[in-house]
């Protein structure tokens, strides 16, 4: 006796079915697709890098090297059709990325290079199938989710490396511009220029305190000339540096206030009378060596 | 744990261990003015190398320490304050003002040693 299938159960199986087939078919299709791509890689790759210079992307690379890349470029893109797995192209995006943007490619350029692939090859599978309008459509099916995916593995890819060399450069960055110079016994000076932000602020204080303790520093002259502006937390910073510096023994001159911080400071309350502040570098270094009981003498004929 | 006081001519030093309780500090607080009036010293080093962490308890009874020798007549100098204690504290707005500070007893004693001239 036949056993009575519950219509839900039946139409679940039904459509899982028909799942499956799509899927069969879909795959059966992405293979005659990859074929075609294969079979007219040469001819199509040469299509693909005239409306590259057409449309005047790459213009930092050479012929060459497009043509180079985009020999690459074609058979990952093939390949991530064929395999339906993108970690390769992810791995072979971001190599791409690290090769290319030292040499000024950007985003835009990547991203458009990538589409105008994606419409090459595209417009070569209207051209084969253009008499069967249905067989061109379920080819589509196959094609657009995976081409979709191509273009954004590629450009997330070349704006991920981007953000990885920025961080490098701005760590870089930090890391050479806060140098503590001893200039004579007991006295450090700690020239700074460029942005400060909170975190660079920090670090600031913590290599200048190092710098006190090592060298037996007395006085400090901290020289923001080199400091366009700062906002009201780097400023609180600033006088915490100030007053973390006494705490070790060391008297701290401030030089080269641009008007701007000047105001910031005055507008934040300031004890001016914590600050110990004077107009430039020079006068800076002169008044810390009056602090150190130093004279600076003219030699009567100088060497 | 009682804080070792010792004698240098008009100065004492004490040298505080790794961690002082309140008792502790209460404790040094009383013993060191004593200290100051039994030998008539002018000048007081504490020495706070050992100190990882200061809190504002430690920070205030260190202000009044001070404070109370001043009014002996001498003068406290706070030495040896490590670079994170001191970043730490001015985070925190512990800026022991109007207490004198230096960087080691070195630099401390010599500190003293300048003033009493000055003095003098």
């Amino acid at each position: 006796m036949a056993k009575r299938e519950n219509p839900k159960e039946s139409g679940t199986r039904n459509s899982q079915e028909a799942e499956l087939q799509r899927g069969e078919a879909t795959s059966e299709l992405l293979r005659e697709l990859v074929a075609h791509l294969r079979q007219n890689r040469t001819q199509l790759r040469e299509e693909w890098v005239v409306r590259i210079s057409e449309t005047r992307l790459l213009t930092a690379m050479t012929k060459e090297e497009i043509f180079a890349e985009a020999t690459s470029v074609y058979d990952s893109y093939v390949e991530a059709l064929e395999t339906e797995t993108f970690e390769a192209l992810q791995a072979y995006a971001r190599n791409l990325s690290e090769r290319i943007i030292p040499r000024g490619v950007e985003t835009h350029e990547v991203v458009g290079i990538v589409l105008l692939l994606r419409d090459v090859l595209a417009r070569s599978l209207f051209a084969k199938y253009q008499t069967d309008f249905k067989k061109l459509n379920r080819i589509l099916d196959a094609y657009e989710p995976a081409a979709n995916r191509i273009a954004n593995t590629v450009a997330v890819g070349f704006v991920q490396e981007r953000e990885r060399v920025i961080r490098q450069q701005q760590e870089a960055i930090r890391e050479l511009s806060t140098p503590v110079l001893q200039v004579r016994e007991r006295l450090l000076i700690l020239p700074i220029i460029g942005v400060i932000d909170p975190q660079r602020a920090r670090q600031l204080t913590e290599q200048l305190l190092r710098g006190i303790r090592t060298n037996r520093a007395k006085v400090v002259v901290i020289d923001i000339t080199g400091v366009a502006a700062m906002d009201v937390t780097v400023a609180n910073h600033l006088v915490q540096t100030v007053e973390a510096s006494r705490l070790l023994g060391a008297t701290v001159i401030v030089t080269g206030l641009s008007p701007e911080i000047a105001q910031t400071l005055v507008t934040i309350g300031v004890d001016l009378g914590k600050m110990n502040t004077v107009g430039d570098l020079q006068g800076g270094i002169e008044q810390a060596e009056r602090l150190l009981g130093y004279k600076v003498v003219t030699l009567a004929e100088p060497r | 744990m009682e804080v070792p006081i010792l004698k240098q001519g008009d100065v004492l030093i004490a040298t505080f261990q790794a961690a002082l309780s309140d008792a502790d500090l209460n404790q040094l607080r009383r013993g060191l003015v004593q200290q100051v009036v039994k030998h008539r010293s002018r000048g007081v080093i504490v020495d706070v190398t050992a100190m990882d962490v200061m809190d504002s308890f430690a920070s205030r009874t260190l202000r009044e320490i001070a404070h109370m020798i001043r009014l002996r007549g001498a003068e406290t100098v706070i030495v040896g304050i490590q670079p994170e204690v001191a970043f730490a504290m001015v985070q925190l707005g512990l800026t022991l003002e109007d207490v004198s500070t230096a960087l080691d007893l070195e630099e401390g004693l010599s500190y003293l040693i300048q003033r009493f001239k000055n003095v003098d």
